[in-house]
């Protein structure tokens, strides 16, 4: 695996450099066209790639097909709201508060979900989050099921981040931070431990390693990362509701990962930037946009043997590297 | 005060009956084929939205329902055919996408079809009115027979799993699906059975609750993620475990919302005990769930060392 892993792991770095490269480039482009609203949709594609990476390190290299991530979205959300309440509006703070929140449900959610397998764990997840949702629904003083809208948008480092190239540019940086840091951390040791209990966990066991240790942590941190984008989610749309942690949210996280290949973090970077923009594309045919993304959702799956990511290839939108490692598909 | 708590205890047991009626087919569909149904909820509403149409069309419940089921079990058939049977072997996160998938096209095609607005189906003249229960109180004869239908299913399906050649294949398929298949018998064949039935029972509970509850897009997302708590508790698989599990989790949402704040006063000053039983009341049967799964990873009834 070494070596081959050196070989064919720095064209998906390129891929995603590439990535981040067209991405910088989007401000001075809207600019030029005059299209303000074309930075909205680009820096909503941003904040979703480092949901999907996150969920990638627990679904793509832990094999934890976890269907409650958006949970995760939606208390980084709170945490700029609830952080704005008591006064501290910095950003890196607020993400440290999410940060907090999110470990500490993760830990107790986590350990309970990581005694089961399979079915039970998607059905689990899925539960864990609704839980999460009604508790913040039933939050009267955070605007209940309605959501509260923030009065200002958060501080970095005592400036405000004002103007939507600001917030722009400070997603893109946080999002090319934490894919570096993905990145590191899947080659490292723990990764390694990690993909191996994806592969087999009993060999792993039987080698000495103890994989739900591991596996918590990784949900762990994958849960702190995507509170980081939830963070950004709320700044970006000044704006703070239950509805981004909807079930409907975990499930398009899953479907952002699918779209780009599982396993490989730049596909879960590319899987963001096309389905937010299949999304933005039908919603500008018709209002009634959801039934042709599960009509093309439900047609990729059913009529492509390998899942989504074997359509990919067979289109040829493999760029190289990105591409599924063929095994470990997040079952079992 | 005891008036109360038996109400809403009979009010929660009427709503365990129809997570019941939903988690039936899903429990078995889970077990059997090792197969996630994220798009079983949808059968609950397209249930309860047929009823709509045709009770609306025929101006009568009876014959509206006598449409409906047949009508839910015809659809459960088209999407087992086009779709479901496509998706047996396929790892459980493409399962997931495909069923998600049909999810976000059938909630969207039911607002083409009859629009966001909730829709209302009238009460048959022969269930309307309430009957005396204990003393002053009164309770609604459609509640009661809504409780009673739900029985007569849960009994009828004990004696089909129970006591017919069907059911017996069910439960080998169910303990051992290769053997069972390896034994000759048609697996997808009874599959396909197993999954027209369940869909029929989903719609079946949309349509009896359609009167009590407003028919709308959101009513199949709702409760299938109580399903799941249900079948998670219960033990996937186990129709068994599905019952007691629909019902105490029925019971505890119910008697939670009303008398958690209520026994919280005992213990706390009234404004703290209604803001934290408002908080803790819809979270409740989650806890319940992570109760269970704490103490058994398979749930009540299920197989342990089972996927």
């Amino acid at each position: 695996m070494s070596t081959s892993a050196t070989r064919t792991l720095a064209p998906r770095l390129s891929a995603a450099l590439a990535i981040f490269v067209v991405m910088a480039a989007v401000p001075p482009l809207a600019l030029a066209v005059d299209d303000p609203f074309l930075m909205v949709i680009a820096s909503r594609m941003l904040v979703f790639a480092i949901a999907a990476l996150s969920l990638d390190l627990i679904l793509g290299y832990g094999a934890m097909v976890s269907f409650g991530h958006a949970a995760y979205l939606g208390i980084g959300a709170y945490a700029v709201a609830l952080g704005a309440r008591w006064g501290v509006t910095d950003l890196l703070a607020q993400i440290l508060l999410g940060m907090g929140m999110s470990a500490a449900f993760a830990t107790v959610t986590g350990a309970i979900s990581l005694r089961t397998r399979g079915v039970y764990f998607i059905m689990i997840t899925l539960a864990f989050a609704q839980m999460a949702y009604f508790f913040f629904v039933a939050q009267s003083s955070l605007g209940g099921d309605d959501g509260v809208a923030l009065q200002a948008r958060s501080t970095l480092l005592g400036l405000p981040l004002e103007g939507d190239q600001t917030l722009y540019y400070t997603i893109l940086g946080a999002l090319v931070a934490i894919y570096a840091g993905l990145y590191r951390l899947t080659l490292s040791r723990f990764g390694r431990v990690l993909k191996g209990t994806r592969e087999n966990a009993l060999r792993m066991q039987a080698i000495g390693y103890r994989p739900f240790r591991y596996q918590l942590v990784a949900y762990v941190i994958a849960a702190c990362l995507c509170s980081v984008a939830g963070v950004l989610l709320a700044n970006l749309t000044e704006y703070v509701s239950p509805a981004y942690m909807s079930w409907h949210r975990s499930g398009e996280l899953i479907v952002m990962l699918v779209f780009g290949g599982i396993g490989t973090l730049t596909g879960a970077v590319a899987g963001a930037l096309v389905a937010v923009g299949l999304e933005e594309l039908l919603a500008v045919f018709s209002e009634h946009w959801r039934l042709g993304f599960g009509l093309i959702l439900v047609l990729v799956v059913l009529f492509s043997p390998d899942g989504l990511t074997g359509l990919m290839q067979r289109l040829g939108l493999r760029a190289p590297g990105l591409r599924n490692d063929g095994e470990g598909r997040g079952d079992d | 005060m005891f008036n109360l708590f038996l109400l809403q205890l009979l009010n929660g047991a009427q709503f365990g009956i129809l997570l019941f009626l939903v988690a039936a087919g899903l429990t078995l569909v889970f077990g059997i084929m090792d197969f996630i149904n994220l798009a079983h909820g949808v059968l609950y509403m397209v249930g309860a939205y047929l009823m709509a149409t045709f009770a609306g069309m025929t101006g009568s419940y009876w014959f509206g329902l006598l449409l409906a089921l047949p009508a839910t079990l015809v659809f459960g058939l088209v999407l087992e055919f086009l779709v479901f049977r496509r998706l047996y072997d396929r790892s459980h996160l493409d399962q997931v996408l495909a069923t998600f998938g049909l999810i976000l096209m059938l909630s969207e095609g039911v607002k083409i079809l009859w629009g966001s607005a909730p829709l209302n189906v009238d009460m048959p003249a022969l269930l309307s009115g309430s009957v005396p229960l204990a003393g002053p109180l009164q309770y609604p004869v459609y509640r009661i027979a809504v409780i009673a239908a739900g029985l007569a299913s849960a009994v009828g399906l004990w004696a089909l799993i129970n006591h017919t050649r069907a059911g017996m294949l069910l439960r080998a398929g169910a303990s051992n699906r290769p053997m069972v298949a390896a034994l000759g018998v048609d697996i997808s064949r009874l599959f396909m059975l197993v999954f027209a039935g369940g869909a029929m029972l989903a719609g079946f509970a949309g349509a009896i609750v359609a009167p009590i509850l407003s028919v709308d897009p959101g009513m199949g997302e709702s409760i299938l993620i109580l399903t799941f708590v249900v079948i998670v508790i219960g033990g996937v698989g186990s129709i068994r475990g599905a019952f007691l599990a629909a019902i105490l989790v029925g019971v505890v949402d119910t008697v939670g919302r009303t008398f958690g704040p209520i026994w919280l006063r005992m213990v706390m000053d009234p404004a703290a005990a209604s803001q934290t039983g408002r908080m803790v009341a819809p979270m409740l049967v989650y806890l319940l769930m992570a109760a269970v799964l704490f103490w058994s990873p398979t749930g009540l009834f299920g197989r342990k060392g089972a996927k």
